[in-house]
């Protein structure tokens, strides 16, 4: 399939679809709008069903149900909608119910603003909602791959039967920049068939019921380390994230996510030309976290710098990667302000200039 | 001579005991849904959804594919279920606590948009697994365990009548209201189970069935007095029969300049 010109909003809905997914629940709220009503246009056309909810709690728990019943299901998004999803994530969890959920992350807390914001990393990585669980969350930071993350997260979802969330915002949901949808593509992963599925009991299969209630502690004891295994199955297999410029000897590495990692990748350029030496870590996969690959890019410099656009969330995870090895600086932006190239190059001139005047003094 | 058999457990019942209370209606109900849903010969094809209350583990008693909800959002799940598979049918079975309280907006949307569902209503005026809270139909008067006087209807409002709320909607749908408390009852209870389920089969409407049933551990009385009880208390205030109709006739209202009419408050 040829190049095409795209919104973030329509590749994340038309990659769904090229994904398989026949059905999407969602309820509108600004940033996010465009997705379902590309979604309820689109669906139809190839047979599909979009359902518009009466909130968020009701669209997620249509997915829940949609996905027990074995079917690719997709909702999005934005921030206090997700809040209100965080009920039917963790019986998703709890259930093992393959699901992606798009979270294009606005500026908080509470109403918050509208503008984009990345202050939902806790919310997304650390649980959310209640209980002992995980999502596997995928941070794109290009529309082209946002199209290939959400395509991917299915796969992932069916694979290991735990929601998926792919985390956006609205820049990426708003750029227009070239997306191309292959034909040849291949699952990501090996997709297991569905007889948990609750599709009517005909007596082939044991009787499908999709739950997470556990009265029994040791049931439910072995039921969450059941889930634990497969979390730690991620970990091991799942972690993926790029680098920038850690091919040449750097100074500073730089930790960013999405589009902030964009903007950094431009300063890193901006910076060589005066010869400061910066490199860029991006994951790509926010949980699992890319704990290794953190640590041994940061022995090669001397400091850390997370850009984020929150008060610090991810550089709570990138001070457990360097474990105190290096210092780690924190820049970020917030309430819907974002980063600019020229605001992150002057705080790693800074950071350079520091290690400088330690060079002279010592 | 041979024999007859004229009486078994149906076939959509699972062949175990409950967890139900001695002398509670829930056991009445899920026979009266799995006979129906024997007789319409959709068992292989039937979904339910558990709601949380005291039904909770509904799952482990109909003999058919089943999910388990988050309190009150039932008829979300079931609207996911039903656009999925269009081709099966999808019942919820829901308490008072978990339909008409938390579940208020799920249960009237999913009305609202006439899912193809079936809403089992189960209404005993009072939160059970939990203890014996005031329920959003408990009536004025009685004793919970969180209005140790009586509900008082200035702070907590009158009792909810779920049938009648839904029949005011303009999306065509069945709506009643039963009761199990008497063979006859029971009977009339299992007729309008049929024809709910027999909407939805025929792809025609959303049902729901609303069914008075008894809570003797909570009320604090003994099974037999408990449906007498019920019979003097929940009936007036809670009358049986069916509200509304695929293709009835929308209520007519008053005329502005008309006459003042007191509101109905018993």
């Amino acid at each position: 399939m040829a190049k095409k010109l795209m919104k973030g909003s329509e590749a994340i809905g038309e990659a769904a679809i090229q994904a398989g997914c026949r059905l999407f629940f969602g309820y509108p709220i600004t940033p996010q709008n465009e997705i379902p009503e590309y979604m309820s246009h689109r669906l139809p056309q190839v047979g599909g069903t979009f359902v518009q909810a009466e909130s968020e709690v009701a669209a997620s728990n249509m997915l829940y149900g949609a996905a027990g019943s074995g079917e690719r299901v997709l909702t999005s998004s934005s921030s206090p909608g997700i809040s209100l999803m965080m009920e039917a994530i963790s019986y998703m969890a709890g259930a093992e119910l393959p699901a992606v959920i798009v979270n294009i992350v606005r500026a908080g807390p509470g109403l918050g603003g509208i503008l984009p914001s990345q202050g939902d990393y806790f919310q997304a990585t650390k649980g959310g909602g209640h209980g002992d669980y995980r999502l596997l969350v995928l941070a794109p930071w290009s529309v082209q791959e946002a199209a290939d993350l959400v395509q991917d997260a299915f796969d992932l979802a069916d694979f290991y039967r735990n929601p998926v969330m792919v985390l956006g915002d609205g820049l990426i949901g708003q750029m227009m920049e070239p997306v191309e949808f292959r034909a040849d593509r291949v699952p990501c992963k090996p997709l297991p068939p569905k007889p948990w599925a609750s599709t009517g009991w005909r007596g082939d299969r044991a009787k499908a019921i999709i739950n997470s209630l556990f009265l029994d502690p040791e049931v439910l004891e072995q039921h969450n380390r059941k889930l634990k295994a497969k979390y730690d199955a991620m970990v091991r297999d799942e972690v993926r994230y790029a680098t920038y410029g850690t091919d040449r000897p750097y100074d500073v590495l730089i930790v960013a996510f999405g589009t902030v990692a964009r903007v950094v990748s431009t300063a890193i350029d901006d910076l060589g030309e005066e010869g400061v030496r910066a490199a860029l870590l991006r994951p790509i996969t926010l949980f699992p976290f890319p704990y290794d690959a953190v640590r041994q890019a940061a022995r090669k410099a001397k400091a850390v710098l997370v850009v984020e656009l929150s008060c610090g969330q991810m550089v709570e995870d990138v001070q457990l990667a360097v474990a105190g090895t290096r210092p780690v600086r924190f820049h970020g932006r917030q309430g819907g302000m974002l980063v600019t190239p020229e605001e992150a190059a002057e705080v790693v001139r800074g950071m350079v200039g520091a290690f400088q005047k330690e060079v002279r003094r010592g | 001579m041979a024999e007859t058999l004229v009486f078994a457990r149906p076939a959509a019942l699972e062949p175990v005991i409950t967890h139900y209370c001695p002398g509670c209606t829930h056991g009445i109900i899920h026979r009266l849904v799995a006979e129906v849903i024997d007789e319409l010969g959709v068992r292989e094809r039937t979904v339910g959804i558990a709601p949380v209350g005291c039904s909770v583990l509904a799952y482990n008693y109909f003999a058919t594919d089943f999910h388990e909800a988050s309190h009150g959002r039932a008829p979300a799940v079931a609207t996911g279920i039903k656009r999925a598979h269009p081709e099966l049918i999808v019942f919820t079975y829901q308490g008072d606590g978990d339909l008409a309280s938390i579940g208020m907006a799920e249960i009237i949307h999913c009305a609202n948009r006439g899912e193809k569902v079936t809403v089992v209503f189960v209404n005993n005026a009072i939160y059970g697994m939990t203890g014996g809270q005031m329920a959003p139909t408990t009536l004025p008067g009685q004793v919970a365990t969180t209005c140790p006087l009586g509900r008082d209807v200035n702070l907590a409002g009158y009792p909810i009548r779920v049938a009648e709320l839904i029949a005011t909607l303009k999306t065509p749908a069945f709506v009643a209201r039963t009761a199990v408390h008497t063979p006859l009852r029971a009977v009339q209870a299992k007729d309008v189970l049929r024809r709910a389920f027999q909407y939805q089969l025929d792809g025609t409407c959303f049902s729901l069935v609303e069914v008075l049933s008894t809570c003797p551990t909570n009320w604090g009385m003994p099974p037999a007095e408990a449906c007498q009880w019920l019979e003097q208390n929940m009936v007036p205030y809670y009358p049986l029969g069916v509200f509304k109709v695929p293709g009835g006739a929308d209520r007519a209202p008053r005329p502005l300049d008309g006459e003042e009419v007191p509101c109905r408050t018993t």
